[in-house]
């Protein structure tokens, strides 16, 4: 059965699920392997991870310029690893890096690049969704190794276990690869709640929060179900978060699980990064706002009595 | 310094976008503005050229219409501009898009390349790291912050975390995302100005780019089929008696969410 890559991502030795829903998914097309694409050691943490999700072998590509230099040494450690396996196909999970990491492996490669995929069928097709998820297109790499970046939380992860045999693959990056270094990397967000990006729960907050402090009411209703938190462009507009948060047209596209709005009026640019949530929550106080067209589930009233009555029960249901 | 801002003309998000019978982006239906994100390039290209001199030329690959969007570009100061327009360019995929976007750099004097980091009508998000590729220059993307020195650019890069410092010589392919700065509306004076500012039409085969390497029949990428989404189902609204909060619990319980 031929291979099918999937790119490796994780923070810290931890891998992120959506790795987990990539692995899931590759085996609807082929036999999953794993490419670690890092600093040397990278790999060693992951391997075990890797095997509890079908992972049948482990490329790793490591070496020290990788982390040194912005994205192009990353693709082209990924091309070396698909020059050597051959692959059915090359899945990577959507993300600014990530895309830009598949467009230029789809260039090394000559073959076709599709992005954002949320959905395979059996016949090498793949599902997207587009301008806000009006329309679902369905299309396919008609060259080359299909290369796909694929949406998280588009796959529920299955465990399946895998040999996990690890390939050695050589890297040595490109005097091209090394035009852009990254002098200083800056975390400026520490904290111990999920990446908005490929969290399975969001909770974001809007406008009708009223200023900066309040914005702890939608921390605390996140953190109760351990999500990920977000908000509209008026919040990050206001300066009570940074740009990072803001969810929609022009920032972070979400689709997670759960998605809850809280004092959001679902203006369509907001929609357009959330509409794909798998069940949205609205919390507002005005029965016309347009969110509660898209909410599986909305309650007209206060956000200050109705997001903390909420933090409460799922605490307390939590027991 | 010589600055190109790559410029999309994109339908307006705020219209009914829907796709042609030939399954590309119907770009009648809805009518076209500058992708909301390249008015932050354009801006950054004239701040760069107000600190350190030059020229600002907008680069656009697109229908004949996008002179509209060009103008507009203009009149808010940049110098000039070159439009890649040919009927073959029509169903064209990011990858395509990109190597006709190199060959029209190839044509011009340039030290930084300003994309924005995301078109509204693809999201695709992949043309500034394609074009970096295809030039086999330096990738300064998803930018905040660009800060030139002589021949070194470098840029603060958004991560999920906080950002990164990324360095590197001209010639650069930079992205920028929105926020970097704010766009100035264009003057009376800019837009009188821009109706006389030379814009230059070119076709593929003035800037060397063979018609057979491009457009919807090669691309590498083929759209089967669309259909639209079916609405999603109108779901249950209450209004809050005291109880909203416990009521959004027993729904996610019912949901298995919690
Ligand atoms: C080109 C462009 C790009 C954009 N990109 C984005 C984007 O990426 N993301 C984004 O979010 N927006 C984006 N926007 C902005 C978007 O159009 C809206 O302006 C924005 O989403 C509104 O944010 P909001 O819902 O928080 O604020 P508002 O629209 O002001 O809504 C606030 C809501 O809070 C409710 N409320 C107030 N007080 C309470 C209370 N006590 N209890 C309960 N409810 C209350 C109100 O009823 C109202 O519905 C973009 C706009 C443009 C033009
Ligand atoms: N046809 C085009 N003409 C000029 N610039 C483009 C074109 N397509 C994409 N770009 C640039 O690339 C950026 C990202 O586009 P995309 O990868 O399509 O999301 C845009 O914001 C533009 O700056």
């Amino acid at each position: 059965m031929a291979e099918v890559l999937v790119l490796v991502d994780a923070v810290d030795g931890n891998i992120k699920k959506a790795t987990f829903e990539l692995l899931t998914a590759a085996r609807q097309l082929g036999e999953p392997a794993a490419v670690v694409v890092g600093a040397p050691g990278t790999a060693a943490g992951l391997k075990d991870q890797l095997a509890e999700y079908g992972a049948a072998k482990v490329y790793v590509a490591e070496s020290d310029d990788i982390a040194g230099y912005s994205v192009a040494p990353k693709a082209e450690a990924l091309a070396a690893v698909a020059q050597q396996a051959s692959p059915a196909a090359v899945l990577i999970s959507s993300g600014p890096e990530n895309k830009e990491i598949a467009a230029r492996l789809a260039l090394k490669l000559d073959s076709g690049l599709l992005y954002d995929a949320v959905g395979f069928d059996g016949d090498g097709n793949v599902t997207q969704q587009i301008f806000g998820a009006a329309i679902t297109v369905t299309s396919k790499v008609s060259k080359g190794t299909p290369v796909i970046t694929v949406r998280p939380n588009s796959f529920a992860p299955e465990a399946a276990s895998g040999a996990a045999q690890e390939v050695p693959v050589s890297v040595s990056v490109s005097d091209a690869g090394k035009g852009a270094k990254i002098t200083d990397t800056v975390v400026e967000e520490k904290g111990s709640r999920p990446q908005l990006s490929d969290a399975s729960v969001v909770v974001s907050g809007g406008r009708g929060i009223g200023n900066a402090d309040n914005f702890t009411i939608i921390e605390k209703l996140a953190d109760s179900l351990g999500a990920a938190v977000g908000a509209s462009r008026a919040v990050v507009d206001a300066g009570w978060v940074p740009h990072t948060m803001q969810v929609g047209q022009t920032g972070v596209t979400v689709s997670p699980q759960l998605y809850i709005a809280v004092g959001i009026s679902g203006a369509i640019q907001h929609r357009a990064g959330m509409q794909t949530s798998k069940t949205i929550v609205a919390i507002n106080k005005d029965p016309e706002a347009p969110i509660f067209e898209l909410a599986d589930f909305g309650v007209v009233g206060d956000l200050f009595q109705v997001a903390p009555q909420l933090t409460d029960e799922i605490g307390k249901r939590k027991g | 310094m010589n600055i190109v801002v790559l410029m999309k003309q994109v339908p307006d998000t705020e219209g009914d976008r829907k796709l042609a019978a030939d399954n590309t982006v119907d770009r009648a239906a809805v009518d076209p503005v500058i992708n909301y994100i390249d008015e932050f390039a354009i801006e950054e290209g004239l701040l760069l050229k107000e600190a350190h001199g030059g020229e600002v030329t907008i680069l656009t690959v697109g229908p004949e219409r996008a002179t509209e969007s060009i103008r507009k570009a203009l009149s808010m100061g940049a110098d000039k501009a070159l439009h890649i327009s040919d009927e073959a360019i029509h169903g064209s995929d990011a990858v395509a898009t990109a190597k006709i976007l190199a060959k029209a750099l190839g044509s011009v004097e340039w030290d930084v390349a300003i994309a924005g980091s995301e078109a509204t009508d693809a999201r695709g998000a992949v043309v500034p790291a394609l074009l970096a590729e295809v030039l086999g220059a330096p990738q300064l993307t998803q930018a905040r912050k660009v800060t030139v020195d002589g021949s070194t650019v470098t840029i603060e890069r958004v991560t999920d975390t906080g950002y990164e410092k990324v360095e590197a010589q001209t010639p650069a392919v930079i992205s920028v995302v929105e926020k970097i700065n704010d766009p100035r509306y264009p003057s009376f004076k800019g837009i009188m100005a821009a109706k006389s500012k030379p814009i230059d039409v070119k076709s593929l085969s003035d800037i060397g780019v063979e018609a057979g390497e491009v457009g919807l029949s090669n691309a590498w990428t083929q759209v089967a089929s669309f259909e639209n989404a079916p609405p999603r189902e109108a779901g249950q609204v209450v209004k809050d008696e005291g109880d909203g909060g416990s009521k959004i619990a027993d729904f996610l319980a019912s949901k298995k969410l919690i």
